[in-house]
């Protein structure tokens, strides 16, 4: 249930695209065509699933606050979360190139297939900011990073999916020539996001104030045993 | 003949100039012109864009006319006076709330198009005549007019005019101006005061200080969201007396309206079928949920979960976002087989959104939306699976 509901959440509460508007550059470079943007679609879930749960380790392991504790008692007030930037980066970066390697050796079709966009991932703001997410909402379980990092990427899939089907509709379209091009497609994505924020509060919303409810009605129950204490002590008294 | 004589001098004296295309469009509104083309090849038909309008409004009227009346009763109802409901009191009311915002819905939205064919110089279209209707009847009645007005300007810039017009736009131009309403004033758009006329006076006034009642015209779906039960009959739900935005109340007209349309072939009655499918199918699996016991009473999703799955067609907007707003034909899904799936989304998460997120009371807004988003999407595989198939059976012939 946990990771259905973080599954559905990255996907459409928290997409990539339309809540924290990451990627945009290849999001709008490469949605010209239906059959491009579903291969860089497809690199972006591959990579992601794969980084954010690596990262996750190493965040757990290295970088935390206390999380060298492993290593011997002395090391268990090392904090070298300042470090967490570079190390992300590097192990997407050599992730990528791992991943292209393996990819050429064993599979060549989908080698070619996905061409020049599996490097270009290495420098993608949503993969970076999926393990940066991951870091800060503190997903508590290696099997949650996957699950986060598969729907993150399943989410920038079907956003890049939508504009370049859109895109490929209004070639059409008698758009005024200076918002051509990249003018018109910031403005689709203005307009999705909105058709995008029906599912916002949606699982969590009501949840929290639940939450809030529950935890201020155990403060009230503390203050009243707190206060027959107090009665008690002055009746002893 | 005063007012077309003076009509047609005017066009004649601007013809070639920057302003031809305005008078050109109040000409051929208000009258049929009797002009006709002379070179070219000719297609003869009668269901032209202007003829296509007219019959979406003419299924519309109905239900204007019903939010009037239903207008007046259900002030007159939550101010402790109840009237007949067709009485002209009650049609008063509705008259001075809601004939300001058709006016103003169509001032604004035609002065815009007027102005984009002046400066792209070509004729004005007729796609805002529907847009315009739809706008009054999908708000509350008491929404001040200068916020339609600031909604309808950015529906028809942003949704429409940027595409390059009626028939190039992505998403419903009347939605948009919704949905902006609904994100940029949310407390005009929703909660329990704004759906009758008056109520949002009368609680100021009280909190104000003056000893009044105060009134609650909840909407059936607000009042289920938190638990209650506001007691109306399914007859009421039906026919439509109960308090809602000024068009959507009444299940029966847009019933009617939905025949007519699918009668002169202008809705599709793929996507009202597979709509009507989809909130159906949502509906059965709540119930399931709520009678496998999955869900208990004090669960906050209960009171939406366990309604009578059918009920969801006749209460809230879902019936006339269907009929006349996911049928669009522009911003819809184009082919017959993406249709299905279109639709069939569109009923499923209204539904998902109405039970399930406690923000958006009513669902079908932004489900249309969505959909509008991934219609491209659909069709783009529905025409690569006819594709590959016609590919196959070209294979097997030629082998």
């Amino acid at each position: 249930m946990e990771h259905l509901e973080l599954f559905l959440k990255s996907i459409f509460i928290d997409n990539m695209v339309f809540a924290t508007f990451l990627g945009m550059c290849s999001y709008l470079a490469v949605s010209k065509k239906v059959s491009t943007a579903v291969g860089l679609g497809a690199a972006v879930i591959f990579v992601l699933a794969i980084t954010v749960p690596l990262n996750w380790l190493l965040d757990q392991y290295l970088l935390q606050p206390g999380a060298l504790s492993w290593l011997g008692e002395e090391y268990a007030t090392y904090d070298l979360s300042f470090l967490s930037f570079i190390m992300f980066i590097a192990t997407i970066a050599t992730m990528v190139q791992l991943v292209e390697i393996v990819v050429e050796k064993f599979s060549p079709s989908l080698y070619n297939s996905l061409g020049i966009f599996l490097p270009l991932i290495a420098v993608n703001c949503a993969i970076l900011g999926g393990s940066l997410f991951m870091q800060s909402r503190e997903i508590p379980t290696l099997g949650l990073a996957t699950t986060y990092g598969i729907g993150s990427g399943i989410g920038w899939f079907l956003a890049i999916l939508a504009i370049a089907a859109i895109r490929e509709k209004i070639r059409y379209s008698n758009v005024p020539p200076a918002l051509r091009g990249l003018g018109i497609t910031f403005i689709i994505t203005g307009l999705m996001a909105i058709g995008f924020m029906s599912f916002g509060g949606m699982l969590t919303g009501g949840d929290e104030e639940a939450a809030k409810e529950t935890k201020s009605a155990q403060v009230d129950e503390l203050n009243d045993t707190e206060k027959e204490l107090a009665n008690n002590t002055k009746v002893i008294e | 003949m005063g007012l077309k004589s003076t009509l047609h001098n005017l066009k004649e004296k601007y013809k070639g100039t920057k302003m031809a295309p305005a008078f050109n469009a109040l000409h051929t509104f208000l009258y049929l012109p009797n002009e006709t083309t002379h070179n070219g090849t000719h297609i003869k038909v009668a269901d032209d864009l202007k003829r296509t309008m007219n019959t979406v409004i003419m299924a519309m009227v109905p239900c204007l006319i019903f939010g009037m009346f239903n207008a007046g009763y259900q002030h007159y109802a939550a101010f402790g006076t109840p009237v007949e409901f067709l009485s002209w009191d009650a049609f008063y009311i509705g008259l001075i709330k809601i004939l300001p915002l058709v006016i103003v819905s169509y001032g604004v939205g035609l002065a815009i198009e007027f102005l984009f064919a002046v400066i792209k110089k070509h004729e004005v279209e007729e796609g805002y005549l529907v847009t315009g209707m739809l706008v009054p009847l999908i708000v509350p009645v008491d929404t001040p007019l200068w916020m339609l007005a600031v909604a309808v300007a950015f529906g028809v810039v942003i949704g429409k005019e940027v595409f390059g017009g009626t028939g190039m736009n992505i998403l419903n131009p009347a939605l948009t101006i919704r949905a902006f309403l609904f994100f940029a004033y949310p407390t005009w758009m929703s909660g329990d005061k704004v759906w009758v006329h008056g109520a949002v006076e009368r609680a100021q006034k009280i909190a104000d200080g003056a000893e009044l009642d105060a009134i609650s015209g909840e909407t059936i779906l607000g009042g289920l969201a938190q638990g209650k039960d506001l007691g109306y009959s399914v007859a009421d739900m039906f026919y439509g007396f109960i308090p809602g935005s000024v068009g959507e109340t009444s299940t029966l007209l847009i019933l009617l309206g939905g025949l007519f349309l699918i009668f002169t072939k202008i809705g599709s009655w793929r996507i009202m079928l597979s709509s009507v499918l989809g909130a159906l199918a949502m509906g059965l699996i709540f119930n399931g949920v709520v009678d496998a016991g999955w869900i208990t009473e004090s669960s906050k999703f209960y009171g939406l979960m366990s309604t009578m799955w059918w009920h969801h067609l006749l209460i809230g907007g879902f019936a006339f976002g269907t009929v006349f707003m996911a049928t669009d034909p522009v911003t819809a899904s184009q082919t017959n087989k993406g249709k299905w799936y279109y639709g069939f989304l569109i009923g499923f998460i209204s539904i998902l959104i109405r039970v399930f997120n406690p923000a958006y009371p009513e669902g079908v807004m932004l489900a249309i939306l969505l959909m509008n988003v991934f219609a491209p999407t659909i069709d783009h595989y529905v025409v690569q699976g006819n594709v590959k198939r016609r590919m196959k059976r070209l294979k097997v012939k030629t082998a």
